[in-house]
């Protein structure tokens, strides 16, 4: 019962926070002095378009927004579009739906971070267990290292490893997602080739998430190392493998919770990386938007990022509840 | 000042390091002979004599709009630094020391602007606004950026009074604010100096992410907007390294020491992480 009343009071706080995104995701632009729609109509047209172009900017918006009516019906049919699935249509790749381009993009930014983030965050603990334990000359290594891939800024590396292993050694494909004559495909050789575009990004992001685990992992594990169980089991003499692996079990709590807070800034990280590679996931999507004004991918983009990013807060506030008993114990308040 | 001799001689380092390249954004532009706008030569000409860091793809020096991108992202970073540290530290107080419902409406606000990812605002913030200016994005940056230190105030305010010297200065009639700022905040001193140091990576950072993005500021170079038109121009592919290199590599020196600094000076204020270090 503990567990339930856990679960539905944190599902109360993503929907105060859903509320909030959604809010600012629709007024946000619109609260801001003057028209926006006709700044937003003014911007996209800048440069002399032809009427049938003008037109269609303002059919989109009137349609999309229903702009005839006050703002609190707008909101309400905005949402109501949302939960269809309906983003409206494109203005730079006219007569595009929104909703399919991201999901062209979609694929691509899945299979570039999912691998990134989990192989980084257990490789990530793993090193920062072990150079918490060792201490001394490795640790600080490591410590040193991890500081500075968590600190160059992920589009930083990814310039640095384009530049090193595409442009100056070319031994991977200078970016994109696919080498140019071919189409996506289910087949070996496009499989394969889009392995190669696929290597560099995934490369970038895993080590920058490596760095900023372990320093995670150091961190906590320091308060552990001199704990009373591992005094214990080294005077019994068990090898370094196994109580790295106690330490890592004890400090992995803390981590779960260090996984929820990074998802925001990774995503958004992640999305940088993808123009530098111009692999076309949703962060070059984002970016070709927003140099041509395109305002309705904009707001799906950045909507579909908040989401993403609740969801997944969601579901490791569950794991840690399911992992934790004293979670569910302090909830209860039995503690 | 004692504890400051202990700071370990790397922290010294870097801290010399960020003073270095905020020295030369505040004396370079002063001493550049041209604008950072200003077309001087070829577009894409290879560092030597006449360019020290060469021309980017108009022509324009990259050493010129170096040291004035050095000068913008570090007044947009101490901008919403100080903004972020304050406002949180404010929120973070006022939640602390109050409690009751008070603390539970900004606790509620706050874990939420935590959840939301702050680029996402950021972003649309920026397209809303039409010009941005430097002082703009600051702010913006500062206004998004203040719930992690509140939510760390409020837990150390919270526990801080119940302290014993907090009871009998209540007892014998101080104020509220005699309270917050005699008996609170100088124990919190050395975090918020940490908070302030965290606060000013994560704007230049933010700064530096939006920029990319080309949602940077109008009118003047910073060190994203440089990385802005070094990628939009593809100077990466085209091998033209002193377009790209000079951002980032500045770009992550700057990051690199604020967070050498910052971890540092929390060996040296954290007794838990002392105490590990003298036993060793």
């Amino acid at each position: 019962m503990g567990f339930l009343r856990h679960l539905l009071s944190k599902l109360g706080w993503y929907a105060a926070a859903f509320a909030a995104a959604l809010g600012l995701n629709f007024f946000l632009p619109r609260l801001l002095p003057g028209n926006p729609v006709d700044t937003l109509v003014a911007q996209a047209l800048r440069g002399g378009a032809s009427s049938e172009t003008k037109q269609r900017v303002y059919e989109t918006y009137i349609q999309e927004f229903g702009l005839d009516q006050n703002l609190g019906a707008q909101f309400l049919t905005y949402v109501g579009n949302v939960l269809q699935g309906d983003f409206g249509t494109s203005f730079s790749r006219h007569p595009a739906e929104v909703s399919a381009m991201i999901a062209d993009a979609l694929p691509w930014t899945i299979a570039l971070q999912l691998p990134a983030v989990l192989l980084g965050w257990i490789i990530g603990n793993l090193v920062g267990a072990v150079a918490a334990y060792r201490r001394g000359g490795l640790d600080r290594g490591i410590y040193l290292s991890s500081l500075f891939l968590t600190a160059a800024p992920y589009y930083c590396l990814a310039i640095l490893l384009l530049y090193g292993f595409a442009v100056v050694l070319p031994l991977f494909p200078t970016g994109g997602g696919w080498s140019f004559g071919l189409s996506p495909e289910w087949s070996a050789p496009f499989a394969a080739d889009a392995l190669s575009h696929w290597f560099l990004p995934f490369l970038s992001l895993l080590l920058v998430f490596i760095g900023g685990q372990a320093i995670g992992m150091r961190s906590m594990a320091v308060y552990e190392v001199d704990a009373d169980y591992v005094r214990f089991a080294e005077s019994f003499g068990l090898p370094d493998r196994k109580i790295v692996g106690y330490i890592f079990r004890n400090g992995m709590l803390p981590q779960i919770t260090g996984l929820a807070l990074a998802i925001g800034t990774l995503v958004g990280g992640a999305l940088l990386t993808e123009i530098v590679y111009s692999y076309p996931g949703i962060g070059t999507l984002l970016y070709d938007a927003i140099l041509n004004k395109d305002y309705p991918v904009i707001q799906a983009v950045t909507l579909l990022v908040l989401i993403v990013v609740l969801v997944a807060n969601f579901l490791v506030d569950v794991l840690y509840g399911l992992i934790d008993p004293r979670i569910r114990a302090a909830e209860r308040g039995d503690r | 000042m004692n504890r400051l001799r202990a700071l370990p001689p790397h922290c010294l380092a870097a801290a010399a390091v960020f003073l270095a390249i905020a020295a030369a954004g505040l004396v370079g532009p002063l001493a550049a002979p041209a604008g950072p706008g200003e077309l001087l030569g070829g577009p894409f000409t290879p560092p030597g004599a006449e360019y020290l860091l060469g021309t980017d793809h108009l022509g324009r020096s990259v050493a010129i709009q170096l040291v004035h991108g050095i000068r913008t992202s570090l007044y947009i970073g101490l901008l919403a630094g100080v903004t972020g540290t304050v406002v949180g530290v404010v929120v973070g107080t006022l939640a602390g020391y109050r409690g009751g419902l008070l603390d539970e409406i900004l606790m509620g606000f706050t874990n939420i602007m935590i959840t939301v990812p702050a680029i996402i605002v950021l972003l649309l913030l920026s397209i809303s606004l039409d010009t941005r200016s430097v002082t703009v994005m600051g702010l913006c940056i500062g206004a998004v950026s203040w719930p992690w230190t509140a939510r760390a105030v409020r837990s150390q305010i919270a526990s801080l009074r119940e302290r014993e010297h907090v009871d009998i200065a209540r007892l014998s009639g101080s104020g509220t604010w005699r309270i917050i700022t005699v008996e609170l905040l100088p124990y919190m001193m050395s975090y918020i100096v940490m908070a302030f140091v965290i606060q000013l990576y994560g704007a230049i950072l933010a700064e530096a992410a939006l920029s990319l993005l080309g949602l940077g500021p109008s009118g003047t170079p910073s060190l994203g907007v440089m990385l802005h038109w070094a990628i939009a121009w593809e100077s990466i592919r085209g091998g033209q390294w002193w377009v790209f290199l000079t951002p980032t590599v500045f770009i992550t020196a700057i990051t690199f020491s604020l967070l050498l600094v910052q971890s540092s000076l929390d060996s040296v204020f954290n007794p838990r992480l002392r105490a590990r270090k003298a036993a060793r």
